[in-house]
């Protein structure tokens, strides 16, 4: 039976990842063949950091049982702080590629430790207030990236509050992100194919998690966290270990984001950012990798149909519309206890056909 | 720094912030839900009397009543359509689901209204004259005067509401205990109903109140005042009436103090304010301690 379900877990991973490979490879052909138009080339990139972004969230919404609103904030940090990386190392790494991985893990280490710090106190809170302060955080990050300036020169990196004189750059010297106009002058440096590499690190980063000790851990916790600490699961360690995994994602998410734009504001990642991304993980199924990755493709390609549609105006409404409708629907009793029977009854009829085998 | 004029304006935001406060802390204390969408029914109030007062020029007090008529009914439609049948359901799909409302509410306003700021009429200004009244030396506008009365009259009046009567007896009962309340013959529904109801009518005037402080309105104006009450809800207390006033008003006054240090950091000051609280004292100020059942 344990080595049923475990095949079972395999094919549907396997699955997953198969329609990530094949998205990449049905996308390069057809812009090697047919040719892609350039509204949807543009989006590719932003698909892509959206993917990560999405599952990521679904590991601390999912998995680890908590709502967190200000994911946006580690988005922003893993942006900012990539462009800085990128920028200070134009002379030093000419390569563009190694650049670029170089700007996503900076972005990811440094989401990561802005993670631990909101985490360690966040994580000692419960539903609701959790889902506050982690807005609250997400709203103190972006309030201090709007005071921040940071320069560049060939003395290093130059960090101010005050505005873009008070960097004293040297000559030559040029500031990179400049309080509330952000980040402007980025060379881009994101491709397509990195951002396919990111979702499928990201991929196997949460589907590993969730399938080891260390995830049915935090999937205990999420539900029955008494009944799981009464058994010896530490919650601080496990609920801390989703959300700065989370984090560190989502952080590589924005550096790659970031480096696909000439100029980034502070503004683009602030709570409406956290709730788009929360919608890809409502509507892809809480706790469904699978359906994030789907959902936050499909859904950050819509604009770009329905603007050629017209329909681009009334987009946020139907979200809001949808959003709504799905967690009436996912909770209504009656169309659950349906759900439930058909489903119940295609498993006997496997389990029949199982041991006819 | 004038110390006293900057607790002035403390007052006047924090009563604003109280008003929208008693909302969040009446509807958290029933329902058990976070109702994101009241910051949303705030920015509906003020846009009804805006178009009452400017466009369609009827006096401010009709304005106000008909903001307070439309909240009313579009808070209880809220909760029939969308809250009610998850009554029973996980506090992330109701909060998720609250969200959803906010969302609606705000890209509805923009559809209906536009993004174009509109400039709120500064009728509560004109009370008093065009000066306002002197107090210690500083002149204070009506619009702060009325704020302050207002809060003081509506803290008063729910007060005794919540004591005396059938219907906020009936309240209390629900908070305290849903199951035991309706054995009780309590009628939960519509006390849920009744609460939303109030709230929403609260809401509107605090939607007047702050557009004529601050008299810029778009789709967003009530989004940040609301997470901001939210925080002086939790802060006070949430659930706690007397908490949300004590709350709304230190908010108010915190908030207008960091902003004469720094303007663009002032919110984040007022959100690391409810961190720490939150962190400090997880149940607020004036909280009641709630004991986990295994």
């Amino acid at each position: 039976m344990k080595e049923k379900s475990s095949h079972k877990r395999l094919t549907s991973n396997l699955i997953t990842y198969g329609i990530v490979v094949a998205a990449f490879v049905i996308v390069q052909v057809l812009g090697a063949t047919v040719g892609l138009s350039s509204s949807f080339q543009g989006q590719l990139i932003p698909i892509c950091s959206y993917i990560v972004m999405a599952l990521s969230l679904n590991l601390v919404v999912g998995i680890s049982g908590e709502l967190s609103l200000g994911h946006a904030g580690f988005m922003s940090v893993g942006a900012f702080s990539g462009v800085i990386a990128a920028a200070a190392l134009q002379q030093a790494v000419p390569f563009a590629p190694v650049r670029l991985v170089i700007a996503m893990i900076v972005g990811a280490l440094l989401a990561g430790v802005a993670g631990v710090i909101v985490g360690v106190p966040v994580l000692r809170l419960r539903g609701d207030y959790l889902a506050i302060v982690t807005l609250a955080f997400g709203e103190i990050i972006r309030n201090v990236l709007q005071v921040l300036y940071v320069g560049v020169d060939e003395a290093g990196l130059h960090f101010s509050t005050k505005g873009e004189a008070a960097l004293q750059l040297a000559e030559g010297g040029r500031a990179i992100i400049k309080g509330p106009m952000g980040a402007t002058g980025i060379t881009k440096l994101a491709t397509f194919t990195a951002g396919f590499i990111l979702v499928l690190i990201a991929l196997t980063v949460v589907l590993n998690l969730v399938n080891s000790r260390s995830g049915r851990a935090i999937m205990a916790l999420r539900d029955n966290r008494i009944a799981a600490e009464s058994v010896g699961i530490g919650a601080t360690k496990y609920k801390l270990m989703a959300f700065v995994t989370s984090a560190v994602l989502a952080g590589a998410a924005g550096a790659l984001y970031a480096l696909n734009y000439s100029s980034v504001l502070p503004k683009k990642f602030d709570f409406n950012t956290s709730i788009l991304i929360l919608v890809f993980v409502v509507l892809g199924g809480i706790g469904n990798i699978r359906g994030s990755i789907i959902a936050a493709a499909f859904l950050t390609f819509l604009p770009e149909l329905l603007r050629s549609f017209n329909l681009d105006k009334w987009r946020m409404l139907v979200y809001a519309v949808v959003l709504i409708l799905v967690m009436l629907a996912t909770n209504n009793p009656q169309l659950r206890g349906f759900l439930d029977r058909i489903r119940g009854k295609r498993k006997q009829e496997g389990e029949e056909e199982s041991t006819h085998a | 720094m004038d110390i006293l004029q900057n607790l002035i304006n403390g007052i006047s935001l924090g009563s604003v912030y109280a008003i929208i406060a008693l909302g969040y802390t009446m509807v958290y204390g029933i329902a058990k839900m976070l109702n994101f969408a009241h910051g949303d029914v705030i920015m509906v109030g003020a846009y009804i009397c805006f178009y009452a007062v400017s466009k369609y020029q009827l006096p401010p007090l009709v304005g106000i009543l008909l903001a307070m008529a439309v909240c009313t009914v579009l808070g209880v439609v809220i909760e029939r359509l969308a809250y009610k049948p998850l009554r029973q359901s996980a506090s992330l799909a109701v909060l998720i689901t609250a969200i959803g409302v906010s969302y609606f509410l705000q890209n509805a306003a923009l559809l209906l209204w536009q993004s174009d700021p509109k400039n709120f009429p500064t009728f509560l200004n004109g009370i008093f004259g065009d000066k306002g009244i002197t107090f210690l030396g500083r002149s204070i506008t009506g619009t702060t005067v009325v704020t302050v009365l207002a809060c003081v009259i509506i803290m008063v009046a729910l007060t005794a509401f919540t004591g005396m009567t059938k219907m906020g007896k009936a309240m209390r009962a629900c908070s305290e205990d849903k199951a035991a309340a309706q054995l009780m013959g309590i009628d939960v529904n519509r006390t849920i109903s009744m609460t939303f109801a109030i709230g929403s009518a609260l809401a509107a005037i605090a939607g007047v109140l702050l557009c004529s402080a601050y008299p810029q309105l778009t789709p967003t104006t009530g989004s940040l005042p609301g997470i901001k009450a939210f925080t002086a809800a939790v802060f006070g207390g949430i659930g706690s009436i007397p908490g949300a006033l004590l709350g709304g008003l230190l908010l108010g006054v915190i908030e207008i103090f960091a902003m004469t240090f720094s303007t663009e950091l002032s919110n984040a000051v007022v959100f690391a304010v409810l961190i720490i609280v939150l962190l400090v004292k997880p149940t607020g100020l004036l909280g009641k301690q709630i004991r986990e059942k295994v």
